[in-house]
């Protein structure tokens, strides 16, 4: 569990600094504690699988979209315990299952166990990414889905690096917005 | 959507970010409420006029640093309950040891003096004004630090709700007490605490709502 710390913090300020690689290593160990805790926690009140993706996949874009408040001085785990707990507890406010009183955990609960079976969750990114505008999708389809460098991207599109990085940042925060309001009905 | 093609897109070319970037905005925000409420109080009530004199400078700097007690440590707090998890490593109830220190002080200075004249000492002409006027003055230095402390993400609302009241009501307080012309201990205890004390409750009872992110 330390070492698991340990390891995780140093991806996790990697990922602070930019590197690419170490953060999706991060976000892929960090999914399948995710997956497990939320698949553990919904069982017991009789959710189905792919809810616990949904609120998988909710707890990483928190995750990266809040990724400035971690302090790298603090321990990472209870950092993203705490999210994940908070989405949990937001996510049964909104479907009017009230479970008030969840028991009180460690953050030793969340890397207890991992679960790598992935389904898929009821988001349709895709979609929700045609409906940004024009310069936003394209700056995201290039950057974030086909791997182009900022620059890259600048010079295919005719703009400036810092225009790209800016519609890059919007249009992710868009996107993050909408797929926090389309949650599918179950 | 399957969760790796997410991880992909969310740390394919991800930025840099600067950690201490949300920090120094809740420094800013509490800086500016402080500014405000100055500024609220010399403007719409007036410094109190004999603030030259000494006999009325050392009160007035006895409630300021009172509050001020209360204040910084409210503050410190308040930026690590701002964030995911400072639930886990912050003692709030330390907080108490302040409030209970005036309280014990304004008793012993209320038995010191005979009883008939308790009820002048705390229902001074003055007590009216203060009640009304420090929870008001607060609403802006609220607001200020709510929407600072919403962008770090707290993930216990309430709490940290009732420290953004808390640490709103000690702005609204230290503003207040450059008007505020009634001296003695026991007052500043009942009704500087008691408001401070209602705005605590106040952001406690909002934060859930306010705070949501």
């Amino acid at each position: 569990m330390l070492a698991n710390e340990a390891e995780l913090r140093s991806l996790m300020r990697a990922g602070l600094r930019g590197d690419a690689a170490a953060y999706r290593v991060l976000l892929s160990r960090l999914s399948a504690n995710l997956r497990a805790y939320y698949k553990g926690k919904l069982a017991r009140i009789g959710r189905t699988a792919t809810e616990a993706e949904d609120l998988t996949q909710e707890a990483l874009m928190a995750i990266h979209t809040r990724r400035h408040t971690y302090d790298p001085s603090a321990p990472l785990l209870p950092w993203v315990h705490a999210i994940a707990r908070y989405k949990l507890i937001d996510h049964l406010r909104q479907t009017r299952a009230l479970m008030s009183d969840l028991p009180i955990e460690n953050a030793e609960d969340l890397v207890a166990q991992d679960d790598h079976a992935a389904i898929e969750s009821a988001y349709d990114v895709k979609g929700m990414l045609n409906q940004l505008p024009d310069k936003m999708r394209r700056t995201i389809q290039l950057t974030k889905l086909e791997g182009l460098s900022v620059a890259e991207v600048a010079s295919r599109c005719n703009m400036s690096e810092s225009d790209v990085k800016v519609s890059v940042h919007r249009g992710m925060k868009a996107l993050m917005a909408s797929i926090g309001r389309k949650r599918a009905p179950q | 959507m399957r969760t790796d093609e997410l991880i992909e897109l969310l740390s394919t070319n991800v930025e840099p970010v600067d950690h201490r970037q949300t920090a120094r905005s809740i420094h800013i925000a509490i800086a500016a409420s402080i500014v405000v409420a100055l500024g609220v109080v010399f403007i719409t009530l007036g410094p109190r006029t004999d603030l030259i004199s000494v006999g009325a400078l050392i009160p007035a700097l006895f409630k300021i640093a009172a509050t001020a007690v209360l204040f910084i440590p409210a503050s410190i707090f308040l930026i690590r309950l701002a964030r995911p998890g400072g639930e886990y490593r912050t003692p709030v109830a330390l907080i108490a040891l302040p409030f209970i220190t005036i309280m014990v002080l304004a008793v012993i200075t209320l038995t010191s003096a005979p009883g008939s004249h308790w009820k002048e000492t705390i229902l001074s002409d003055e007590w009216l004004e203060c009640v009304i006027s420090i929870p008001l003055i607060a609403i802006v230095p609220f607001a200020v630090i709510a929407w600072a402390v919403r962008q770090m993400a707290p993930t216990d609302l309430a709490r940290a709700g009732a420290f953004v009241g808390l640490v709103a009501g000690c702005v609204s307080a230290i503003g207040y007490a450059f008007h505020c012309a009634d001296d003695s201990v026991p007052f500043f205890a009942v009704w500087y605490g008691g408001t401070i004390a209602l705005c605590t409750l106040a952001g406690w009872k909002l934060g859930p709502k306010l705070l949501r992110w």
